[in-house]
Order: structure tokens, then C-alpha cells, then sequence
């Protein structure tokens, strides 16, 4: 392992046109490390030994602390068989690598170990920690949130937040069922009939859809509910039922949110918590995952909710890091309601299930890691033109770089807005109005007609005014005729019109006996032209009406 | 036989018409409808002839015998692709007999004034007789009334036979723009009231040939600044002016039959000028003015690409369809493709799917083209459906295939206010879980306008002449 330089510094953080002069590099290639979590009850690592292979073939060389992956059950062993040097301490780690890959955002004496130059990539939570932000800042650390990576579909392997939330959404299933007394499929036995479960799941992102599918696979009867209507179509297709709200306002938009969700007004919360009332008796398992990003989470069940819930039911509330869904949620506990309601405020739902979510993680990792080594040569490229990239790093060459723009990309396509499905009122009043309009405009011309007979007939002869009856008259029946003929035989409509406006052969027959040699010949010739489209006319209307068959 | 007579031979004969008319309502009563008319024509002829006031029977005879084999042989040759341009020929001849017959109603009176003038109208037969038994105040109307039935005719007959050029296409159908070719129209018109004063003054009959014309001028100029995709609306506007013409000659001839059927035809052509006109979300007026196709804005930008696929893909996936349907549109009527897909629907419905077909009401190149030319190719009319009724079930259909329409099925209709067919009602075919559209080439259509159709997720292209394409399914799909 050839001893890290500081003149390779520069090369960490370049954009890729200096391409070619990073190949020269590659014989020194760059460390990513792993320590030790070291918050208490994290069982995660970021490094796994199958990840640590992939990110060998980036042209990078692995290291990780002594003992990292213990609590998910990878042991050194492992980790020194895939090639990765396996150092004593947490110190020895943040010396000699590169770029620091880790799950929880680093404590203040994590920090203290960072140096210059260097690439620390971990979940991070950039709003809620300004001050790590600057101590990062102030060491001049290049750093790239996990939990900031856009939401867009290039993205979804590198989105940590996703893989995690998938798994908590199944552990909350699992936890459930493990302080459920009863089974979640109805059976019917020969020692009775066990009605199934009913379970309750808010919020349907990740971990809320991650939930559905593991509660119905295991037989409950499965509810939903979220405050984006768009998603309904997600929590059908998991094999739930949506909860909807018999709610009157323009709804949310996902997509303005990069698909998360956002408040929501006071009365659609009312409509809301009415709804949660009326289901709380029913439901034997309520999942709440409802998180608006950069806030408190929301209170959904309240305290009457669990009170009117049956004895040995229980909630899941994956939301008590932020405060939870549920009035009674306690942290990290479960607690029991006076009637006999648990309640589960876990907050470590990943890292009970430290293998599956090291394995994930590490993945995400290591895709992020691909993306920032577009010359596939173990040189780190930290291009602020990237989106993803952009979007994920939040302290960069001695700057905070938080929050980013917004993406290039939308989140989600955004929703067409839908066509207002009108009441029956509205209808019907539309069609009031509309009728009452036509009505008007009939008036308005029966008066203007009249008006104008009128004054034809001031001046007209009678011998004209009868003509003119029998012409306004024809029209009429004209207009009442057509429009009931069918729209497939407008074509012999046309033809047989033509042939029967030939009758102006009519005409031609009285003018044609004249002594005049020219009106003979023009009366001829009409007498010629109006036949063929007499006999013509007729004969094609003919033979077109003869091909409609019916099947 | 005496006036009585005749007159209540055109009572019956006017009767007929309308029964004949309002059969047309459905398929079935349609085909005794035909018998109507024909008996109508027959008895009005007839009465005509027998009655007073026609002379030179033999020529009579010999005219009504060449026309009537004309167009019998016409009416039996005609392809059903080519029904456009027939009307429109018809069309020419009721509006040049119509010219001819006016300015022998002048003539007419021109003659019954000298003889009133002599005192000898006792020799004077048929039109010249009534004439002579009219009053000044009924002359001047008179008067108009040729005015009108010239104009009208001369208009029809040059409009039909342009329109006759373009659907036959002798005449290039593209929209012919002549600077400042509203005030040429406006000018042409004014100058022909100006000729109809001076004609009503008494000035001759020189100004009523100059009439006609100068409108056929006009005819010839507005159709020739209309383009191919609108001839549904012209056809049909023309198809009311030789009623209106007709009517005109009515008026002039004083003959009730004339009136009423020359109203029934015109009433019935404004009527599908207006069906058409909505079912393009444009105002009559400006298709009557032409020149299509000026957008409002910038068109909404189309994201994607054109994906083609070959006829075993398309095979594959009508084998695997359980509901089909197909848009037709005017390129299946030039691609002589109706034979094939009726053979193709033939054969999916033997399989047990569900086949259909949506039409629109603009789609071709007359009201009602497509629905001949299916019913030719002997698809069931009952499986041809309008686009009201077929709309709604695009959503729950597995394949829609487009064959040879463009504007018909474009969503930039719905959903870019900026583009030119905003707001015209069309078919929704993108809602159908798979489109392909069948097409020439890469081109635009009629009207020049970027189909988003063509780039949505759900579309493929199936390139190439339609009747070749569907030949090759059929080869696919036994």
C-alpha cells in the first residue's frame, strides 16, 4: 500500500476533464474506510465485504476498523478474505482513507479525526445539524449526505433513505406481530375460526408500502391511508384497501414536494383524525409512518384513538425519532396504554436487522461511490454539475454547501390536473343554463325572423310571400330531417342530396321548348347534366347502402 | 295533363324527398329510403314532361338517355375511395346547370317583355308564359332571384371542381395563400352586387354573365386556399349551395318543388358543414377562408423518441390482445387498406376478441367516408362506432392501431393550449394500454403539426405503405 501523498489532494475534487492526468494515479489508488459505529445500539457498518469487492474493481483499496462489522455478523475473517486491511482503530482508519463511508453522522470526536481533503460520505441530516455542518466546513472535509441524494429515478440506487425505510417498514410488521396476540391470517381450525387482523398503515412512502406488503403477505386484512391521492394507486397494487377521505379540497400534489409529503391544512386534518376515530375500534395493528420533511412528525393517533382500540392491540410508530405519530409514543420504548394497548417507539428498525441493512447500505455506497469515479480509476471526481452529486454534498471545499438547488430533473412526472368529476347539482345545472342559453338564442332568432318576413313581406307580392312560406318551411323540415340521420351514412347523405338537387332539371325541362336556339342548347345541356347526376346519384347512394351489413 | 295534376305529382314528389331523407336515419331503413327518392324523382320528371309548357320532346328524350347511361356508368364505376371526388363532380354540374338555367330565365323574360310589348303572348309557351303573367314588382324579384341563382351556381361549380382537383389529386391539396387574398375575395364580391344593381336597373344580361364569371372567380380562388384535411367541410358546403342554387332557380321559376327540395338540400349540407366544423373545434368561417395551419404560440416541446417495431411485435401483441381498435383515417382510403383490415378484423374475431373501430367524424375526405369504405371492404356496420360512443372505452382496450390518421388522434389537442387543433375534439387512443400507429414515414400530417402521439411510452411505429403493413399481419396471424 503505497503511503498517501498530499499532492494527490488536488486530484479529490476536480471535475473530469482532468480525466487523463488522474490515469496516472492509478498505481497509488485512493482508501475508502469503514470504523466502528460508534453511537449506542447502531449494529451497522457500511462496508461489507461483498461491497468492498465491487468498490475494488472502482479502482479503490478498502479499509475498515477492527471489529466494524461484528454486530452484523461480518467478521474480520470475511472482510480480510475481500481483500480489505482490516486496522486496529477508529484513528488508524480516519489516517489512512481517502474518503470515510459511515452510517450516522459523525460525533464530535469522529470529527476531530477528519483531515483536509478528505470525501466523509454517511447519513447526515443537514437541516437539523448546522453545527456539524460548520465543523465539517472548518476541517475542510468534502462531505456527502446519504439521506440528500434527489429523488429521481437515476438516483434510486443510491438512495440510503429507500433501502432503509423498505427494511423498517418490514421489521415494524414483524415487531407488531411479535407483541400481537393473535395470528394475522383468519383460519379456520378445528378448534374454531381466528378472525384475521386488521392493520392500519399511515403514511404510504417507502416503509409505509414495505409494510402493506408484509402484513398482507402474512394475511391481514390491510388499510392505507395518505395524504397524496396519487398514491392510491400504489397501496391497491400492494393489496390494500385506501382509506379515502371524503374530503373536499385541492389536493395535494406530490410532485411539487419531490414526492414527499407536505402539511396540510387544519380541516383536511379534522376530516382526517374523524376518519382515524371511526376506524380505531376496528383496527387490531396501526402502523404510523407520517413524516413531513424538516418537521416535527405529525400527531395522527391521539390518545382517544388508542383508548377506543381493543386490549392487545398494538401501534407501530415509526416515526418516534421525530417525536411520533402517536400521543403516547415514549422513544425507544414500548409502552402500554391503560387499556391494554402496546405501543412501539423504536427507533433503530434498521439496525435491528443490522445484516440486511449493512448489506443495502453498503450497496448504496458503493453506488455512490460509482458515480464519483466516472473514470472507473479509484479517483474520486466530486462534480458539482451533477445533480445527484450536487444534491448529496453539503460541506465542499471549505464551504457549506447546503441546500443545493433544486434539481434539474422532477422528482415524479407532474400530475395532469385532473378533470373535475361535477356533482349531479352541477350537472344539472350546467345543463339548465345551457338549455336556458339555446332557449334565448332560439328566441332571438324567431324574433329576428320574424322581423325580417316582415319586412319582406312589406314590399313583396303575395305570389312571392307563398314561395317564401314554402321555402322558410322546407328548411325547417330540412333541419329536422338531418339531424337524425345516422353519422355512418353521411356519405350517401351527400349523394342522394345531390341527386335529388339535380331536380333543377325541373327548369330545364320548362325553358328547353323555347323558340330561342341559344336557351334550347343551355336548357339541353342542363336537361344533359342535371341526368347523370340524377341516374348517377342514385345508383351510388344505391350501391353504398348495399354494403352496410350487419355482423 | 293539367296544372292540378302536376301539382300534386310535386306534392307527392316532395313528400318523398323528405321520407327519403329522414330513412337515412339507420342502416336498415336506408336501403327502402333510396326507393323514395327515386320514385319522387321519377313521378316530379314525369309530371314535368307530360305536363303543359315542354316542347321538343325528342331532345328532352335524347338528353335524359345520354346522361342517365353516363351516370349509370359513372355510379358503377367509381371506386369507393374516389366518392369524394364523384360528389364533388356532381356537384359542379347541379351548379353549372344551375348558371345555365338562369341566364335562360333572362333570356326567357327578355322574350316575354317584347312579346308582351307586341300583344302577341298568346304563342309564348312554358317559362316565357308565366313570365309574361308577372307584374313589375314580381320582375324585380325576379330579377334577384337570377342574380342569386347565378351567383350561387357559378360559385358551386368552379369551388366543386377545384374540389374535384384536390381530392382526385390533379390539383395539389395543399392550401394555395395569394397575398392579400381576403380583399381579392372581398373586392370580387362587391364588384358582383355592384354588377347585380346595375342588373336589377335593367342593365342586361352582359352583367349576369359577367356575374358568373366573376363568381366563379371566387369559387375557384376559395377552395383553391383550402387544404386537403378540410375538404369534409367544403364538400359539404358546397353540397348546401347547389341546394341554395336550386332554390334560387325556384324562386325564379316560380316552381314549389324547386323550392322545397333545393331548402332540404341546403338545409342538410349547412348541417354537416356545422357537424364538421365542430368536430374540428373551428369556426366555419375561417375554414370557409382557409389557410390552416398559423399556431398561436410556441408548441408545447415534445420529449421522447419515435420507437418503430416490425409486424411480428404488432402480430404478437394483437395475439395477446383481448380488445382491439382500429382509427382509420385518410391514409387507409390511399392505401387501399380497407380489404386487408377487413380480412384482419375477420380473423381476430374468429379468435374471440373483441374488435372495433373508432371513426371520426372528420376522418376522411367526406362526412361519412370511412364508414363506406368499411362497409365496402364488408366490415358489420355494428362494430363501427362514432367517436362519442367508442371514446370512453380506450382505457380498457388492450391495442389501438392507427392506420393512416394524424390529426384525429393527436393529444396535443387536449393538452398544449398553444397548439393549432387545441380544444378539437379527438380520439383518445394514447389511453389504450398499447398504440401502434401505422404510417408512412416520419412526416408531420396534413396540417403540419408535431404528433406527441408518436413519442409516448405506449406508442410504436409501424412504418411503411398500411395495406403492406396489414398484409404482413395477416401473413403473422392465421
Amino acid at each position: 500500500m503505497p503511503p498517501y501523498k498530499p499532492s494527490k489532494k488536488r486530484q479529490i475534487g476536480v471535475i473530469a476533464t482532468r480525466a487523463p492526468a488522474a490515469r496516472q494515479y492509478r498505481r497509488m489508488a485512493l482508501i475508502i474506510g469503514a470504523p466502528t459505529e460508534i453511537v449506542e445500539g447502531e449494529k451497522r457498518v457500511a462496508l461489507t465485504p461483498q461491497s468492498a469487492l465491487a468498490l475494488r474493481k472502482l479502482g479503490y483499496d478498502c479499509v475498515v476498523q477492527a471489529g466494524a462489522g461484528e454486530a452484523a455478523r461480518f467478521t474480520d475473517a470475511a472482510y480480510a478474505e475481500a481483500g480489505v486491511e482490516v486496522l486496529p482503530t477508529a484513528a488508524d482508519v480516519w489516517a489512512k482513507a481517502d474518503v470515510v463511508a459511515k452510517v450516522r453522522p459523525p460525533e464530535p470526536s469522529e470529527v476531530e479525526m477528519a483531515r483536509s481533503g478528505q470525501i466523509l460520505i454517511s447519513f447526515l441530516y443537514p437541516a437539523q445539524n448546522a453545527e456539524l455542518l460548520e465543523a465539517l466546513k472548518g476541517k475542510g472535509v468534502t462531505t456527502l449526505a446519504m439521506d440528500m441524494v434527489p429523488r429521481i429515478s437515476r438516483a434510486q440506487k443510491m438512495d440510503a433513505l429507500s433501502s432503509m425505510a423498505n427494511i423498517a417498514g418490514y421489521r415494524a410488521v414483524i415487531e407488531a406481530g411479535n407483541n400481537f396476540g393473535r395470528f394475522f391470517t383468519g383460519q379456520i381450525t378445528a378448534a374454531g375460526k381466528v378472525p384475521p387482523a386488521k392493520v392500519l398503515v399511515i403514511g404510504a412512502g417507502v416503509a409505509g408500502l414495505a409494510a402493506i406488503g408484509t402484513a398482507t403477505s402474512l394475511g391481514a386484512i390491510t388499510y392505507a391511508f395518505d395524504v397524496r391521492p396519487e398514491v392510491a394507486e400504489q397501496i391497491e397494487s400492494m393489496g390494500a384497501e385506501f382509506v379515502y377521505l371524503d374530503f373536499e379540497e385541492a389536493q395535494q400534489d406530490g410532485a411539487a414536494t419531490g414526492g414527499y409529503a407536505a402539511p396540510s391544512s387544519p380541516e383536511f386534518r379534522e376530516a382526517q383524525l374523524k376518519k382515524f376515530r371511526e376506524l380505531a375500534p376496528e383496527m387490531d395493528i396501526v402502523i404510523s409512518t407520517a413524516l413531513i420533511p424538516g418537521r416535527p412528525a405529525p400527531k395522527l393517533w391521539l390518545e382517544d384513538m388508542v383508548a377506543a382500540m381493543k386490549p392487545g392491540s398494538v401501534v407501530v410508530d415509526l416515526a418516534a425519532e421525530r417525536g411520533g405519530n402517536c400521543d403516547l409514543t415514549v422513544a425507544d420504548e414500548v409502552v402500554e396504554s391503560a387499556n391494554g394497548v402496546k405501543i412501539i417507539g423504536y427507533t433503530d428498525f434498521p439496525s435491528r436487522m443490522a445484516t440486511q441493512s449493512s448489506t443495502l447500505y453498503a450497496t448504496n455506497i458503493r453506488h455512490m461511490m460509482d458515480d464519483l469515479t466516472p473514470g472507473k480509476d479509484g479517483a474520486p471526481v466530486v462534480n458539482m454539475e451533477d445533480d445527484v452529486i450536487r444534491g448529496a454534498t453539503v460541506t465542499h471545499e471549505g464551504a457549506v454547501t447546503f441546500p443545493p438547488p433544486p434539481p434539474k430533473v422532477q422528482a415524479i412526472a407532474k400530475q395532469q390536473p385532473k378533470k373535475v368529476e361535477e356533482s349531479a347539482e352541477e350537472k344539472a345545472a350546467r345543463e339548465v343554463a345551457t338549455l336556458k342559453a339555446a332557449n334565448n338564442r332560439q328566441t332571438w332568432m324567431l324574433v329576428i325572423g320574424a322581423i325580417v318576413t316582415f319586412l319582406v313581406g312589406s314590399v313583396a307580392p303575395a305570389s312571392f310571400m307563398q314561395h317564401f312560406i314554402v321555402f322558410a318551411l322546407s328548411v325547417f323540415v330540412g333541419f329536422q330531417v338531418i339531424w337524425n340521420v345516422a353519422h355512418s351514412l353521411h356519405t350517401p347523405l351527400m349523394a342522394i342530396t345531390n341527386a335529388i338537387s339535380s331536380i333543377i332539371i325541373l327548369g330545364a325541362l320548362l325553358q328547353i321548348g323555347s323558340s330561342s336556339a341559344i336557351v334550347v342548347i343551355l336548357a339541353a345541356l342542363s336537361v344533359l347534366m342535371a341526368s347523370v347526376n340524377i341516374f348517377g346519384g342514385f345508383l351510388v347512394t344505391r350501391r353504398m347502402l348495399a354494403m352496410f351489413q350487419k355482423s | 295533363m293539367n296544372p292540378g295534376l302536376v301539382t300534386a305529382a310535386y306534392l307527392a314528389a316532395a313528400v318523398l324527398f323528405i321520407l327519403a331523407l329522414g330513412g337515412l336515419s339507420n342502416q336498415e331503413k336506408a336501403k327502402r329510403a333510396i326507393w323514395f327518392g327515386i320514385v319522387g324523382m321519377f313521378l316530379a320528371v314525369g309530371a314535368t314532361i307530360a305536363g303543359p309548357g315542354v316542347g321538343a320532346y325528342w331532345l328532352v328524350g335524347l338528353m335524359i338517355l345520354v346522361g342517365g347511361v353516363g351516370g349509370w356508368f359513372v355510379a358503377n364505376r367509381v371506386q369507393m375511395t374516389q366518392m369524394p371526388e364523384l360528389v364533388a363532380g356532381f356537384h359542379s354540374l347541379v351548379g353549372l346547370a344551375a348558371v345555365f338555367i338562369g341566364i335562360n330565365a333572362d333570356i326567357e323574360a327578355g322574350r316575354a317583355m317584347r312579346a308582351i310589348a307586341e300583344g302577341s303572348t298568346e304563342h309564348l309557351a312554358g317559362f316565357a308564359a308565366a313570365v309574361a303573367h308577372k307584374t313589375p314588382v314580381e320582375l324585380s324579384i325576379m330579377r334577384v332571384e337570377i342574380f342569386l341563382g347565378i351567383l350561387i351556381g357559378a360559385i358551386t361549380f368552379t369551388g366543386s371542381i377545384v374540389a374535384y382537383g384536390k381530392l382526385s389529386g390533379k390539383i395539389n391539396s395543399k392550401a394555395l395563400t395569394l397575398p392579400g387574398r381576403h380583399a381579392i375575395n372581398i373586392g370580387a364580391a362587391l364588384l358582383c352586387l355592384l354588377l347585380g344593381i346595375l342588373y336589377f336597373n335593367g342593365a342586361g344580361l352582359w352583367t349576369m354573365i359577367l356575374v358568373a364569371i366573376i363568381a366563379g372567380a371566387i369559387g375557384w380562388h376559395l377552395i383553391m386556399a383550402i387544404g386537403g384535411a378540410d375538404m369534409p367541410v367544403v364538400i359539404s358546403m358546397l353540397n348546401s349551395y347547389s341546394g341554395w342554387a336550386a332554390a334560387a332557380i325556384g324562386f325564379t321559376l316560380s316552381n314549389d318543388l324547386l323550392i322545397v327540395t333545393g331548402a332540404l338540400v341546403g338545409s342538410s349540407g349547412a348541417i354537416l358543414s356545422y357537424i364538421m366544423c365542430k368536430a374540428m373545434n373551428r369556426n366555419f368561417i375561417s375554414v370557409i377562408l382557409g389557410g390552416f395551419g398559423a399556431s398561436t404560440g410556441p408548441a408545447a416541446e415534445i420529449e421522447g423518441e419515435q420507437i418503430a417495431i416490425d409486424a411480428e411485435g404488432v402480430a404478437a401483441a394483437l395475439e395477446d390482445a383481448d380488445s382491439v381498435i382500429f382509427v382509420p383515417g385518410y391514409g387507409m382510403a390511399v392505401a387501399q387498406a380497407q380489404q386487408s383490415i377487413s380480412e384482419l378484423t375477420k380473423r381476430l374475431r374468429a379468435k374471440g376478441k373483441e374488435v372495433r373501430f373508432a371513426i371520426h367524424p372528420v376522418a376522411g375526405r367526406l362526412p361519412g367516408h370511412m364508414n363506406v369504405l368499411l362497409a365496402e371492404a364488408k366490415v358489420p356496420y355494428d362494430i363501427v362506432m362514432e367517436m362519442d360512443e367508442i371514446n370512453e372505452d380506450f382505457p380498457e382496450t388492450d391495442v389501438a392501431i392507427v392506420i393512416g390518421s394524424n390529426d384525429i388522434v393527436n393529444p396535443a389537442a387536449q393538452e398544449d393550449p398553444n397548439s393549432p387543433i387545441a380544444g378539437m375534439p379527438v380520439l383518445e387512443v394514447w389511453k389504450a394500454k398499447q398504440v401502434f400507429v401505422s404510417k408512412r414515414g416520419q412526416g408531420t400530417g396534413y396540417s403540419g403539426i408535431e404528433n406527441p402521439l408518436f413519442y409516448k411510452e405506449n406508442t410504436r411505429m409501424f412504418y411503411g405503405d398500411a395495406k403492406k403493413s396489414v398484409d404482413e399481419l395477416l401473413q403473422k396471424i392465421q
